[in-house]
């Protein structure tokens, strides 16, 4: 079920301006790839790019080549809906629909969809994905509730919980930690590793110690200068990157020894 | 009062807790004197009051106090004055309305039309109220959909483009649109289908439309702006379409406001009277079909009686003429309606507002 994600060449735009230049890599199925770099450099732009969100923004497009399972995503017979079907996402704030409660936001893939389903698989669903992100025990007396009755570590994980209530192939997230505390951040961390079991993870991160902890790979995109295209300066299995890196600049960022 | 003493310290002189009740007693006195002397009657005396009392605090304050908290008094006066001037033309027109149009109200009023009442019989206003529910809800039914469609596309496909620019600016332009150009419009629209001297219900109920659909996409508008992207990329993400996404996540969220919108764009056009005296006339019977025959609205019922009232009755000297009594009834009775409309969009804005 899990995939891998071929990129070659990739450039992405918002109107006239390159935002990410030329990357290549190949993210592992059912392992976690975290992407670090300062702000700006274009980690959440190219992650965006991957299940074709980037292209919400008026006047972003992007050249070059996605691949998920043989098939390109930027072809033109490719329908942008169906490939979010298949890769989740989640984002850098909470963002629970306000309007329904904690049991509609789980299912809202599904609901939003007019997925009709009996009220025993739809229970069914909500409990394994609630237990899934790790939230079941402490929501399931309160199903009915407000979404955004939840504290902030509580409606993040509730948001990773509607992500994969739609069974995704990969799970892309968006500094999901970084609106959060220590405790919600080790919580959420926990759940990555139990669902690496089952998805293709894609995580960007500020936090270093982070990548270290939970991810396969990493990859670290920088700025040549300010204005310039951000890059991929290496790709690299996490301990490889996090003990001997090929780059210099790599070294540097992740000692602390930034610019 | 060491502390007064002290040069370095914190405390300031300050008028005392009493000072705003002595200065407005003494305004009133003065005020009062003053039209003593010129014979002025109690509303001038309460005006010059006023005045006084909103100078004079500042100025003792500032003898006292140092003028930022002069200014302070000054300002906050100013502030509450304002507000004072606003409420009091609208308390004064309830009261007016409620004295003179309350006793005129009763079930006869409210039941009967104005079939075959002549002089001082007493009449009613049941076929301009059923007018003005049909024209209106009809209005609302052309107006609303356009309206908040205009508003869909705008947010969410039109994205500052040309169109969407052009779009805004004609929404901007039809916002100053008097209503009699409206109603002329829509008048000479029927003609053009129907035939000269064409009068029913259908073409008022256009005319308010187009006076309704600029507040409508206007406030839709808005409201659609105020849905966070977040909410949008959050569904884009679960993989659902741009159109289910709009139905269901965008609209849910800013309902409340659309819905208050939408009632407060028809409280604004149920008071109209000038483009409904062209297009759907004048009537005393009742009317309930929308495409054929006259059909009076309150505002058009309550000029019409003030306009032929009817001769006053023998024997009572100088009282009013009884259209008089029943245009007053009729306000009351649209203000009436024009207020429970209010209560109802705040109580649907409540009611659909997002959960926290």
């Amino acid at each position: 079920m899990a995939k891998s994600i071929d990129i070659t060449d990739l450039d992405i735009y918002y109107g006239d301006f390159k935002a990410v230049e030329g990357v290549n890599m190949t993210i592992k199925a059912k392992a976690v790839t975290a992407f670090i770099g300062p702000s700006g450099c274009g980690k959440s732009t190219f992650l965006r790019s991957l299940n074709r969100m980037h292209e919400v923004i008026p006047g972003a497009r992007v050249e070059g080549k996605v691949t998920v399972d043989g098939q390109s995503l930027y072809d033109s017979a490719i329908d942008p809906v169906e490939v979010r079907r298949r890769i989740g996402m989640v984002f850098q704030r909470p963002n629970p629909f306000p309007t329904m409660s904690i049991y509609e936001n789980v299912l809202a893939g599904n609901r939003l969809n007019a997925k009709r389903m009996p009220k025993a698989t739809a229970d069914t669903i909500v409990e394994k994905s609630l237990r899934g992100a790790n939230l079941w025990n402490e929501v399931k007396d309160r199903l009915g509730k407000p979404g955004m009755g939840l504290s902030g570590g509580q409606q993040q994980r509730l948001c990773i919980a509607r992500a994969i209530a739609v069974e995704p192939e990969v799970l892309l997230m968006d500094e999901p930690c970084s609106a959060l505390d220590p405790i919600s951040t080790a919580a959420i961390e926990d759940l990555i590793h139990e669902l690496k079991s089952d998805y293709t993870i894609v995580i960007v991160t500020h936090n270093m110690q982070q990548a270290a902890r939970v991810s396969d790979d990493t990859g670290f995109f920088n700025l040549k200068a300010a204005g310039q295209p951000g890059h991929l300066v290496e790709f690299n299995p996490t301990k490889t990157m996090f003990t001997t890196p090929d780059n210099p600049d790599t070294e540097a960022y992740i000692s602390g020894r930034f610019g | 009062m060491t502390a007064l003493l002290a040069p370095s310290t914190l405390a300031r002189p300050r008028l005392p807790r009493w000072a705003p009740v002595v200065v407005a007693v003494a305004a009133l006195a003065v005020a009062g004197l003053i039209s003593l002397l010129f014979g002025w009657s109690w509303i001038a005396l309460l005006v010059v009051a006023g005045l006084l009392y909103v100078f004079a605090l500042p100025l003792w304050s500032r003898v006292l106090e140092g003028p930022r908290a002069a200014t302070d008094r000054l300002m906050t006066h100013l502030v509450w004055g304002s507000f004072v001037v606003v409420c009091v033309p609208l308390l004064w027109l309830l009261i007016l309305v409620v004295q003179k149009g309350a006793p005129v109200i009763n079930g006869h009023f409210l039941t009967t039309s104005m079939r075959g009442v002549i002089g001082s019989m007493p009449g009613g206003i049941l076929h301009a109220l059923q007018g003005t529910i049909v024209v209106t809800l009809a209005a609302s039914i052309i107006a609303v959909p356009i309206g908040l469609m205009t508003a869909i596309y705008l947010i969410e496909y039109g994205r500052g483009g040309r169109l969407a620019r052009v779009i805004t600016f004609l929404v901007d332009v039809m916002t100053g649109i008097p209503s009699i150009v409206a109603g002329l419009f829509a008048l000479a629209l029927l003609v053009m289908f129907f035939g000269p001297a064409f009068r029913a219900g259908i073409g008022g109920a256009i005319a308010l439309a187009l006076l309704m659909i600029p507040t409508v996409v206007r406030s839709a508008e808005e409201m659609l702006r105020l849905v966070p992207s977040d909410l949008r990329e959050a569904s884009y993400a679960l993989g659902v379409p741009k159109w289910r996404t709009i139905v269901k996540v965008v609209l849910p969220t800013a309902i409340g406001g659309i819905v208050t919108g939408i009632v407060l764009a028809i409280s604004r056009v149920i008071g109209e009277t000038a483009p409904l005296l062209v297009t759907a006339g004048y009537n005393d019977s009742m009317n309930g079909n929308l495409f054929s025959g006259r059909m009076t609205t309150l505002p058009v019922y309550i000029f019409n009686q003030y306009k032929t009232p009817g001769a006053t009755p023998l024997g009572a000297h100088a009282a009013d003429p009884p259209g008089y009594a029943r245009a007053w009834g009729a306000a009351l009775v649209l203000i009436v309606i024009v207020m429970i409309l209010n209560i109802i969009a705040r109580i649907i804005g409540k009611i659909f507002a997002p959960r926290y």
